[in-house]
């Protein structure tokens, strides 16, 4: 009101005694500077080639890989959450795990099915663990931190292999032994450095606790991967 | 703006004074629910968002006080009434079987509890039932589930390091990770723990149908008791690693007469008002089953030595039948 009265004041100067009613509408123009004139405003990611699509997923896993080596309490990992990355991971361990000693079905370590259905089955039951008890966090963000962590643990069995092409005595399994007890620490500190600010505060053990159940039952699958033998039989052919 | 409306009269006055008396004395019952239908409606509708608790709760305050002031005076003293008739009466609407709440009401939990809930089932003193005493009226479902999970876990990877152990010396023999122990581990301890509560709990149900001085806990207390009974089943599977027959047995005659008391103590006083035969039948049977499931994991998941000794078809045949040697093949 004040601007327009300034406005009108060199036309209107003559007609200050005449009384203004109060429905006299305020009449002008309001203009908004117009930007530039493409009507594809959007980033559209239909034209842009399968390169640079599949380098930008890779460098967002990538860039969350470099999270969970190095926890720290941000956000990042909970907010731009994807799938991609726990499904490699899991992917890749499992796969690492079938070379495994099988001269009788029954006896060898887990299956690809099996490691496949326990980190799933198990990372929903976790997030199923931790809503029930009243956690903020949502259930896919759940999932893709609970699936990231378990990277220390891929990179533990890497080098358990490795470890194991050179022999299988004793002072390998203690080398094991202390790389898969490292890795699952730090599996197990990195989630929770992720999960435990969004549980209440009495509960945090409670939500804490399956985590730990969790890495311990996938590291307890590394260390106890032992490779086929030549003289196990597995030969059963004719 | 304002001016304008105080001009009009002071109608508006007086609307504004007897509706904010309703929103005081509404809004604090009206509140607390609302809130947790929105945040839960919110979470439901949208998950990928993270809550941003204070937000929402601003504005849900803010909704409702705007509902609030649409509503029609005349009905703010019968509101006030029936909403304190459901006060009083301490009843509040059961959410939806199918709805998330439903199950969050079982998870209502913190960890002292939790601990306090493990206690008791280790140390059964004889005036104190699990129920009564422990549950109070708030049965959870944390508490069974994972000390199975925990259990199925630990007796399949005991059992793999006290066949490992036992077999150390062996040259010819490999290690092998057992892993399909865990499924059977599994499948075992979970019907045990839920589908056992299961039958005692329809049993005591129709027991207490024709014998009214039979009482019966809820299901989720029967499922409750048992989970919590599991506990012991812990500490004595890892300590079942070392290798000693009679410590085994020992072990396992001490964690049955713990955990079998809890239960006994638990069930006894709801049982013994019916008639004999079927009372005494009823613990007899919890007690047996409760046997047969430690029994029976000490037998499969821990081999004895003397069981290893057994002649094993070895892989270099004897002399003799070439038959033999196809068939091993």
């Amino acid at each position: 009101m004040a601007e327009a009265d300034e406005a009108s004041k060199p036309l209107f100067a003559g007609l200050s005694d005449v009384s203004i009613s109060e429905d006299i509408p305020v009449e002008g123009e309001i203009t908004v500077p117009v930007g530039s004139p493409s009507h594809d405003d959007e980033y559209s990611t239909l034209d842009e080639p399968v390169k640079e699509t599949i380098l930008r997923d890779l460098k967002a896993v990538g860039k969350k890989f470099g999270h969970v080596m190095y926890p720290k309490k941000s956000t990042t990992l909970l907010r731009d959450w994807d799938l991609w990355g726990p499904l490699l991971l899991c992917v890749t361990l499992a796969l690492m795990l079938q070379g495994g000693s099988a001269d009788s079905k029954e006896d060898g370590g887990p299956q690809f099915a099996e490691v496949f259905v326990i980190i799933w089955f198990g990372s929903v039951i976790i997030t199923l663990n931790s809503k029930l008890l009243g956690g903020t966090i949502s259930f896919f963000q759940s999932l893709c931190v609970l699936g990231y962590c378990i990277l220390p643990l891929t990179v533990a069995m890497i080098v358990c292999r490795l470890v194991l092409l050179g022999g299988t005595g004793t002072a390998s399994f203690i080398v094991r032994f202390i790389v898969v007890v490292a890795s699952f620490g730090w599996s197990t500190f990195a989630s929770t450095a992720f999960l435990a600010d969004s549980q209440p505060p009495n509960r945090k053990a409670l939500v804490v606790y399956p985590v730990f159940l969790f890495y311990f039952v996938i590291s307890w699958m590394i260390l106890t991967f032992s490779p086929s033998h030549s003289d196990g039989a597995t030969d059963t052919g004719p | 703006m304002w001016g304008s409306r105080i001009s009009q009269g002071n109608t508006f006055v007086d609307l504004v004074d007897t509706d904010w008396k309703k929103i005081a004395m509404a809004t604090p019952e009206d509140l607390q629910f609302q809130e947790f239908e929105e945040a839960a409606q919110l979470l439901s509708a949208n998950p990928e968002a993270v809550t941003r608790s204070a937000r929402d709760l601003s504005s849900a305050k803010r909704e409702r006080e705007r509902e609030s002031v649409r509503v029609n005076v005349n009905l703010s003293e019968e509101e006030g009434e029936e909403e304190e008739a459901e006060l009083l009466s301490g009843q509040k609407k059961q959410p939806n079987f199918w709805s998330f709440d439903y199950y969050q009401s079982f998870f209502n939990i913190d960890t002292l509890q939790v601990l306090d809930r493990i206690k008791g089932s280790l140390l059964p003193l004889p005036g104190k039932n699990f129920v009564k005493h422990h549950l109070r009226n708030n049965p959870d479902l944390y508490g069974p589930f994972w000390i199975c999970a925990t259990l199925v876990f630990t007796v399949a990877i005991s059992g793999n390091l006290s066949t490992f152990l036992l077999k150390m010396g062996d040259p010819q023999y490999h290690y092998r990770p057992q892993f399909h122990k865990v499924s059977v581990a599994g499948v075992s301890v979970f019907c045990y723990a839920w589908l056992v509560p299961l039958a005692l709990w329809g049993f005591l149900q129709w027991r207490s149908s024709s014998n009214p001085s039979v009482t019966s806990y809820s299901f989720l207390e029967t499922v409750c008791v048992y989970g919590y009974s599991l506990f012991i089943y812990i500490p004595t599977s890892i300590l079942w690693i070392i290798p000693f027959d009679w410590l085994r047995w020992l072990l396992i005659l001490l964690a049955m007469a713990l955990s079998g008391s809890v239960l006994v103590l638990t069930f006894w006083p709801v049982i013994r008002d019916d008639t004999k035969p079927a009372s005494i039948a009823t613990v007899t049977a919890i007690l047996l089953l409760h046997a047969l499931l430690a029994i029976g994991c000490k037998m499969y998941f821990f081999q004895t030595a003397t069981q290893t000794m057994m002649p094993v078809p070895s892989l270099a045949p004897p002399t003799g039948n070439p038959n033999i040697t196809l068939n091993q093949s």
